[in-house]
């Protein structure tokens, strides 16, 4: 059974700026302090998750049954992140596990948070960390979309970063079209908001999400006329090892087939959706076979009606506020960027810990099992008890990580964008949707300009610039200059890693709050 | 098994405590708890600003706050996230045009 709605509402303050919870949660260990509203930051914590997902909330309550004073950090209302999203407590869900599998285990989550110590600080935006002594001080804004008038800074001896991904976006002609969302947007607007984009939604793209998005859509009363994905799962033979040792993961891709089937859903392998019709809004989209590379077969296309079209070309880490920092990032197999990790999910940075997606895209499991593991090291360090990292909880728990680690792999490896993807994209098409800059545009500043990279195309057309500081054209700008260089020096040069100086907009009124030494001015102890 | 027609019917919501918003003007219905961009989409309307350069129609895209394409006007503040921001009864949500600075006197 799923917790009751009002108990969800007690255990998590519903709106994003009624930012501390209850006084009777809000107790920390050992202390008499308790925290009055508004100043959360009067108290060090021992770690500061960054992220109420799976991986945040099992290294949150861990950490905390370990001894730690811990803050829990989100942008959103509710605790559980991208899968666990659910309706708002207002919306008084009775099913709210309807659209998720696996819901159990984030019930029992939940309840381990409301029974801890943990401070949940909702509706909290980090920007950026930065040293303070011995410390991490973590500043936030406050409010449903930052837009609080409050800034924040909470102090902790240690960090773990657990603020998930987001989804790739590869570009054809016209999907700027309103009616064309992202997948898992489209996922997470269903799952907390009870919204569909329309009612005939084609689903299309790469990666494990399209059949579990499809599944939800069709579960929700919309027509999906097909899932349209540019691998061949035959590549997922390629990895028979890691197949093998995560039978779980058969199961659930069979369960989201099975569904696919009940609903009579097609699914077509090495295809894309290589354009979208429509005057204002999504009418159809023009559907390809693509060769092994993703180059569209123009013979092959064909039209399907819709009114709407969830795509997503899998994931992408969200690591800027470690980067920020200097933490070590590797390439995923994917092409991607991913925050390195030791044993023990311990940053290059010493006291700066991450897990989930931020090591790497592995899905919800795989996050709460690295999420109890960077609690576990975090506690064991700040409490001077190493012991704990040869406990066989710990064994376990890595053992788990290693063969969970191998799948995601494999998975990245199936679903890796093919080189000629970009054979689809006309250069009349907006790579970069906020700044409005054309494919045409980024080719040029890389042909006539020699820009080689996802930076010096920022620099010479604006791509990237805009609100969402290249978050949706990353990857697209990156596989345009790289391949540029392929064609012109015989090689790709390794583009880095992309660098945001704020993991969230800021208003510049609170950025002027903060004090030459990084503190927010208003964040003076008080007065004895 | 109960073949479910809507988001709302599958995972059992209150839709009775629905109310009123308004989008340039017109009325539309929303759930608490609801973003504005979930309220709009129910109502199916997808694009909500126009861009800065080309004037093209644009709404939610992302869903989860990082793409910016679903800036609203709302209760006359700009640049609000409609996905991130929740409907309030008598919310007034207006289309918001390029910078959504049209009304100000700048
Ligand atoms: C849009 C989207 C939809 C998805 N839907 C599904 C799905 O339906 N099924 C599935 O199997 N997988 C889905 N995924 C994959 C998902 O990433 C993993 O399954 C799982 O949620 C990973 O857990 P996590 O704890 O690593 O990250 P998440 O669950 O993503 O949790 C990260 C948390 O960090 C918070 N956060 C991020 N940045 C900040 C910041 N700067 N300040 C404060 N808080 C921050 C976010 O609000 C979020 O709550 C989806 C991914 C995305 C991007
Ligand atoms: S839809 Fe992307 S920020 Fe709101």
């Amino acid at each position: 059974m799923p917790d009751s709605p009002s108990e969800e509402a007690r255990a998590v303050p519903r709106d994003g700026a009624e930012t501390v919870p209850p006084h009777e949660r809000a107790v920390p260990r050992g202390g008499a302090e308790t925290v009055p509203p508004g100043d959360t930051h009067a108290v060090t914590y021992d770690l500061a998750v960054i992220g109420a997902g799976s991986a945040g909330l099992a290294g949150a309550v861990v950490a905390d049954r370990l001894g730690l004073r811990v803050a829990l950090l989100d942008s959103s209302g509710e605790v559980g992140g991208q899968f666990y999203r659910h309706p708002a407590p207002a919306l008084g869900a009775v099913r709210p596990e309807a659209l998720h599998h696996d819901w159990d285990a984030f019930a029992g989550l939940r309840r381990e948070l409301a029974d801890s110590g943990v401070v949940h600080l909702a509706g909290h935006h980090v920007w950026t960390l930065a040293r303070d002594g011995e410390l991490w001080a973590v500043h936030a804004v406050t409010g449903a979309d930052g837009d609080g008038e409050r800034p924040v800074c909470v102090r902790a001896r240690t960090v773990l970063f657990a603020t998930g991904a987001g989804e790739r976006q590869l570009p054809f002609p016209h999907w700027t079209l309103p009616g064309v969302v992202g997948a898992g947007g489209a996922q997470a607007m269903l799952k907390s908001g009870l919204a569909l984009p329309g009612r005939r939604i084609v689903v299309a793209g790469s990666g494990p999400l399209l059949p579990a998005v499809a599944a939800s859509l069709a579960a929700a009363g919309a027509r999906v006329p097909a899932v349209v994905e540019a691998s061949g799962y035959l590549r997922y033979a390629r990895s028979p090892a890691a197949l093998a040792a995560n039978p779980r993961k058969l199961a659930e891709a069979a369960t989201y087939g099975a569904a696919l089937l009940r609903h009579r859903i097609p699914l077509r392998t090495r295809s894309a959706v290589t354009e979208v019709h429509g005057r204002d809004r999504v009418e159809g989209v023009t559907v390809c076979r693509l060769d092994r590379d993703w180059r569209p077969l123009p013979a092959t296309a064909g039209r399907i009606d819709c009114d709407a079209l969830a795509v997503g070309h899998g994931l992408v880490p969200q690591i800027e506020l470690a980067t920020g920092i200097g933490c070590a990032t590797r390439r995923t197999d994917d092409g991607a960027y991913a925050l390195v990790v030791d044993a023990f999910q311990e940053t290059s940075v010493r006291g700066l810990w991450a897990a989930g997606e931020t090591g790497g895209v592995g899905g919800a499991q795989l996050a709460r099992v690295e999420g109890e593991l960077a609690g576990i090291a975090a506690a064991a360090r700040v409490r001077g008890q190493e012991t704990h990292l040869r406990g066989s909880r710990a064994r376990a728990l890595r053992r788990r990580r290693a063969r969970m680690r191998a799948f995601a792999t494999a998975m990245a490896r199936a679903h890796a964008p093919g080189r000629d993807w970009t054979e689809w994209l006309d250069d009349a098409t907006d790579v970069c949707r906020c700044e409005e800059v054309t494919a045409g545009a980024v080719r040029e500043a890389v042909r006539d300009y020699g820009a080689r990279d996802a930076r010096t195309v920022k620099l010479l057309t604006r791509a990237g610039m805009g609100w969402c500081q290249g978050r949706m054209c990353g990857a697209a700008v990156t596989c345009l200059a790289s391949r540029a260089g392929t064609e012109s020096a015989g090689e790709a040069p390794p583009p880095a890693p992309e660098r945001r100086p704020l993991a969230a907009p800021v208003s510049l009124a609170a950025l002027a709050a903060l004090r030459p030494d990084g503190l927010p001015a208003e964040d003076e102890p008080h007065p004895e | 098994m109960t073949r479910h027609r809507s988001p709302a019917a599958l995972v059992g919501a209150a839709t009775e405590s629905a109310f009123e918003i308004t989008f340039d003007g017109r009325t539309l219905s929303a759930l608490p708890g609801q973003s504005v961009a979930a309220a709009l989409w129910s109502a199916g309307v997808l694009a909500w600003r126009t861009t800065r350069v080309g004037g093209r129609p644009r709404g939610a895209f992302c869903g989860i706050g990082q793409c910016y394409d679903c800036l609203a006007t709302i209760n006359g503040r700009p640049n609000r996230r409609a996905c991130l921001v929740p409907a309030r009864p008598g919310d007034a949500i207006t289309t918001q045009e390029g910078e959504g600075h049209a009304g100000l006197a700048v």
